[in-house]
């Protein structure tokens, strides 16, 4: 098997056992990425001597037996988390040269724990989308194909960049962060793997915030093992995000063995959209009968909210991002246009510095938050949340985890979903309630459409059971036996 | 409830976003989709209902109040578009 078709947990296994070095498992990830970056611009920077500095000690460390957690592995970092003198961008013309002085908490556990870097991946700016094109260096496309037609699709969003990468085996895994839905809605976009954990799981320093109530980073790897690996790794409390969780972190991966037997698993009955393709009901359909199968209890619950989360999801989100974002000001960081007076500086600059659908996410939040407003938009919606909140609180009374859908439809080509605003934002309608309530769900590639495009099944859980979800996640997996491959893979 | 050009106005002008006059009839058309698609949440009856701040419930952490960091001007200028010495420079604000 090539090195690049490894997983995670496999490639860990021959590196402890000296079969192969860090350093060949890092050049081969950066063969890959030389031959595809071209095609699939999953990349923004790339950071090849940085990964072989980080294989190089790695290869030393377990040459003396002393191998770290994650020692030698290839990951991929998506261009939301600061890292120390390594440009980070958040996709936008607004941080193009913008150099951290400082490391975000979640790669700094990484790095400590002997991850080998191999780049910063492209996503939306400021992780505002659904499909990579608000991305100011162009977007990401999918490694998949539709036999039949030539355009290429999107890698979703706003994770996509790091989805293609580990779609296309150049990186073993990658880091997402997920506001509502955007490490889930790439991982089934691009068939992989992803986990949003519970909020505060994962510390939110150092990860340019886009809306802080919501803002949340996970793994996203090929199998559900991978991504327990590497959650393992990035969760933990962190005196420096204040909505950090003082809750210890379970070995994840042991979770992978949990039956499912005896679990009731929640079908929530408004998930059923109108206009879902039959191809999504039938997958969805068929895991709920995986579960069973396997020992599970399928119970249809209700969740009667799930239709008003969206609209509150864009009430609540463009008004975090518009006081977050009131930092580009020109002033310490980032880009500046010169002007006569300061009030002309900031308002040349962000016009010049964000993108459309920031202007209009930051110009949407500025309105639901202004006097005369806030009431009927922005209170109402966080009163509405609690009802979504509520909604879920009752379920898990009946049900162990939900299982439903990760997205209404498989990917669709790029540039599509461009009519209207709102079209691009009914991609998130099964990922946004959880994100709302702040609870983990992950992902799993669970089948395939007509096409041949990957699908994929979420699995929610009641606040910090990550277990629970991950066994549920592995069940599926196991039972689904996903294994198709994008048109465009490394060969090596 | 629909945006009028003066109002889009304003509000490019409070989030300090400078809008030209000919952006504003597509981005009106925009934020009113947006908006006329949000307005549902109208039709809920949340009077009883308390805000949700935040998803998880918890009391935020005290901590000792001393200096735990700092002394650091050159990481924190780096990035600066302009500086003169240890400051931030911007346009002249006082006449």
């Amino acid at each position: 098997m090539s090195l690049t078709d490894l997983t995670l947990a496999e490639a860990r296994k021959k590196l402890r056992a000296r079969e192969v070095s860090a350093r060949e498992l890092t050049e081969a990830h950066l063969r890959a990425i030389e031959a595809l970056q071209p095609k699939l611009n999953a990349f923004i920077t790339l950071t090849p001597e940085l990964a072989l500095a980080q294989a190089k000690a790695a290869d030393e460390r377990l040459a003396r037996g002393e191998a770290l957690p994650l020692d030698g592995l290839p990951l991929a970092i998506k261009d939301l988390f600061c890292t120390e003198g390594v440009r980070t961008t958040a996709a936008s013309r607004m941080l193009e040269n913008f150099i951290p002085p400082y490391e975000s908490t979640v790669t700094a556990k990484l790095k400590a724990a002997g991850a080998v870097f191999l780049g910063k991946t492209n996503l939306d700016e400021f992780a505002m989308g659904s499909s990579n094109i608000t991305s100011a260096f162009g977007p990401a496309v999918s490694p998949w194909q539709r036999p039949d037609d030539p355009r290429p699709l999107t890698p979703g969003g706003s994770s996509g960049g790091s989805a293609a990468a580990v779609a296309a085996r150049l990186a073993l895994g990658a880091t997402g962060t997920d506001t509502g839905g955007s490490i889930r809605q790439p991982a089934a976009f691009c068939g992989i793997a992803g986990i949003k954990p519970t909020y505060g799981r994962c510390s939110r320093y150092g990860i340019v915030a886009f809306a802080s109530s919501l803002d949340q980073a996970g793994p996203m790897a090929r199998t559900v093992e991978d991504c327990a690996i590497l959650l393992e790794v990035m969760a933990g409390f962190d005196p420096k995000d204040s909505t950090s969780a003082e809750e210890p972190v379970p070995p994840f991966a042991e979770a992978l063995k949990r039956s499912v037997r005896g679990l009731r698993i929640g079908i929530p009955k408004e998930y059923r959209v109108e206009g879902m393709p039959p191809e999504i009901l039938a997958l969805w359909e068929k895991g709920a009968a995986w579960l069973e199968t396997a020992g599970a209890e399928i119970r249809e619950v209700s969740l009667p909210h799930t239709p008003h989360a969206l609209p509150t999801y864009y009430i609540v989100a463009p008004a975090e991002c518009s006081s977050n974002l009131a930092r580009y000001d020109g002033v310490r960081y980032g880009l500046r246009v010169p002007a006569e007076d300061l009030t002309e500086m900031y308002e040349k600059t962000r016009a010049a510095g964000f993108g459309a659908e920031v202007k209009r996410r930051i110009l949407i939040g500025t309105y639901v938050l202004s006097a005369g407003y806030y009431d009927a938009y922005y209170l109402r919606a966080q009163k509405v949340r609690s009802l979504i909140l509520r909604d879920f609180t009752e379920a898990f009374r009946e049900v162990d985890a939900l299982l439903t859908p990760t997205a209404p439809s498989a990917a669709f080509p790029l540039g599509e979903k461009m009519d209207d605003p709102v079209t691009m934002y009914l991609n998130d309608v099964f990922t946004v309630p959880a994100s709302l309530a702040g609870l983990p769900a992950l992902s799993v590639p669970c089948g395939t459409d007509a096409q041949g495009l990957p699908l994929g099944l979420q699995v929610i859980g009641r606040p910090f059971d990550e277990e629970g979800i991950i066994a549920v996640g592995r069940a599926l997996e196991e039972s689904a036996g996903f294994a198709a491959r994008p048109a465009l893979a490394a060969q090596e | 409830m629909s945006l009028d050009f003066e109002t889009v106005r304003r509000i490019a002008h409070l989030a300090r976003i400078r809008v030209e006059d000919d952006e504003l009839p597509k981005l009106a058309a925009e934020l009113n989709t947006i908006l006329g698609w949000v307005e549902q949440l109208a039709a809920l009856d949340v009077a009883e209902i308390p805000p949700l701040t935040g998803p998880v419930s918890m009391a935020l952490r005290m901590r000792e109040d001393v200096i735990d960091d700092g002394g650091i001007p050159e990481k924190v200028l780096a990035n600066a578009p302009e500086r003169l010495g240890d400051y931030f420079v911007v346009p002249k604000v006082v006449e």
